[in-house]
């Protein structure tokens, strides 16, 4: 298929610690650590495309380095090595943009990317309304009309039903469920090309997790927005992505259609996973 | 034209944890031209439904080809073919039907058949009359087209999935087991839906247990266990 990625993700290597003669270059490990210089190897040579308009997901057990991988991709955390390239921006064809200027990752972050993370406290003010929330990020990415920027807030609120007249209230005051689904507004409220879903739906019960499970299926179909679900639990990969990675202790060890990965695991860690699988 | 052509097909499993390697199927030769409708009999356990499910890349083959004629990309062999090609394919060239549901909880049967039709670009006018027709074609009773399809007998789930499947018009649909643990009167509705998509002028490759039910729709018949197509014709006079 002659058929452009919007985002390459090549060699992401991501390390906590100055490695040392035994460790250098991700030797002689214990899972993901050097027990000689105590350096964690949370990210090894992640390389992955992420289509358009494509859910992409990414499975694998806590510590296993998926989120640093996503704190990497947003530029919450430095990363070790590698290179990640928006091919579809003409001016950034070609270029990696973690060798960037801070003040063009920070452009890149407000215009390109939306990021939801696991606890809504990370990605809400907590104290501020909620629609003063989504102007926080509309204003970073460059809006100035307040009329407007209420409407947006409005339409993005409703359109992840949060009742009108709850509007004006503090997240803090909300459900989990709640939060979260505020924490997708912003996160879309500047029409990001490219959404990434850091264990959203973990800790919900279940019919809340339908809840924002369906909003996320519906975001993709209506909008066509790109997005990595990261996710520890393979019925909600199950349900929203095309195609699935699978990490093991920093790695990548297994990626293919989704519904292969769950019939026919090739690696013996994906397999004791799909077999755990109630 | 010959649609679908498998060349010395084989397939095994390895379950790491239990340090076992088990071949489910190997040489398996068959090929099916557009517009004909094949059956695959063989007992159970016999690599069957292996054999469909590889075609539609839910298994890894490990042996052969798989050569598909497709009307996008020409020649592709599906058992290399890239994710997203695959993922194309599904989307608008082949279609999988079970008895199975494998859905998005809390989904109606009418948005099932319409997010069908709205993945592959539809308008939601058109998804919604094209769904209603589809549901209809198929028999499924409309008390139940706004209800969720959990509660589903096996017989009103597999309508769905034929009407979830044939809504995008597949070239190719593959049929696993449609008629299995169906009463007769359902099966006969299979029956005569199989004879609807035949001439609509879809590829059909079905696995049946009884193909006997499917004398005079089935163009040709491969057997697991001879490891040969026979016509139908030559079904019709044996028996």
């Amino acid at each position: 298929m002659h058929e452009a990625p919007l985002l390459r993700v090549r060699d992401l290597t991501k390390q906590f610690g100055e490695a040392c003669s035994s460790c250098d270059g991700g030797e002689n490990l214990e899972k993901n650590y050097c027990p000689t210089c105590g350096t964690v190897y949370a990210c090894q040579n992640i390389s992955f495309d992420l289509y358009p308009g494509e859910i992409l997901g990414i499975v694998g057990e806590s510590g296993s380095g998926k989120s640093s991988m996503m704190q990497c991709l947003y530029f919450d955390s430095e990363v070790t090595s590698g290179a990640v390239y928006l091919d579809h921006i003409p001016a950034l064809a070609g270029k990696n943009v973690f060798a960037l200027s801070s003040q063009q990752k920070r452009a890149i972050r407000n215009q390109q990317y939306g990021m939801v993370y696991q606890n809504p406290i990370r990605g809400l003010k907590m104290d501020f309304s909620s629609v003063g929330n989504i102007a926080e990020k509309l204003i970073a990415a460059g809006n100035r009309h307040v009329g407007d920027m209420e409407a947006v807030s409005k339409s993005l609120l409703e359109h992840v039903h949060i009742p009108l007249f709850r509007m004006k209230e503090e997240p803090r005051n909300f459900s989990g469920g709640m939060q979260q689904r505020v924490q997708i507004a912003k996160a879309l409220s500047n029409n990001p090309p490219i959404l990434f879903l850091d264990e959203v739906t973990t800790g919900l019960d279940l019919s809340v997790q339908a809840n924002v499970l369906d909003l996320i299926k519906g975001i993709q179909r209506d909008l066509g927005i790109s997005m990595i679900v990261v996710s520890h639990d393979l019925a909600v990969i199950r349900m929203l992505a095309d195609r699935t990675i699978v990490m093991l202790n920093g790695s990548i060890i297994e990626d293919g259609l989704t519904d292969q990965i769950l019939e026919d695991p090739q690696h013996a860690y994906t397999q004791q996973l799909v077999y755990s699988l109630l | 034209m010959t649609m679908l052509d498998i060349r010395n097909f084989g397939k095994q499993f390895t379950i790491h944890h239990l340090e076992k390697t088990i071949q489910a199927v190997e040489g398996v030769n068959f090929s099916i031209e557009e517009g004909e409708f094949l059956g695959i009999v063989g007992r159970s356990g016999s690599g069957k439904s292996t054999v469909l499910k590889s075609i539609y890349r839910s298994y890894l083959s490990d042996a052969g080809a798989i050569l598909y004629d497709s009307a996008r990309y020409g020649k592709v062999n599906l058992a290399k073919a890239t994710e997203r090609e695959m993922l194309y394919l599904r989307k608008y060239e082949i279609g999988y039907v079970s008895q199975f549901l494998n859905v998005m909880p809390r989904t109606t049967s009418r948005e099932l058949v319409e997010k069908a039709l709205l993945e592959m670009g539809e308008t939601e006018e058109a998804a919604r009359c094209e769904a209603e027709k589809a549901l209809d074609h198929f028999e499924l009773d409309e008390a139940l087209w706004d209800t969720y399809p959990n509660t589903f007998s096996g017989g009103e789930k597999l309508r769905l999935n034929i009407a979830i499947a044939t809504v995008k018009k597949p070239r190719l649909l593959l049929l696993d087991e449609p008629t299995a643990s169906l009463d007769y009167a359902s099966k006969m509705k299979v029956r005569e839906i199989i004879e609807k998509l035949k001439a609509n002028g879809t590829t059909l490759l079905g696995i049946f247990h009884d193909i006997e039910f499917m004398e005079g729709v089935c163009d040709k018949v491969y057997d697991m266990r001879t490891r040969k197509v026979t016509q139908e014709v030559a079904i019709a006079s044996e028996g």
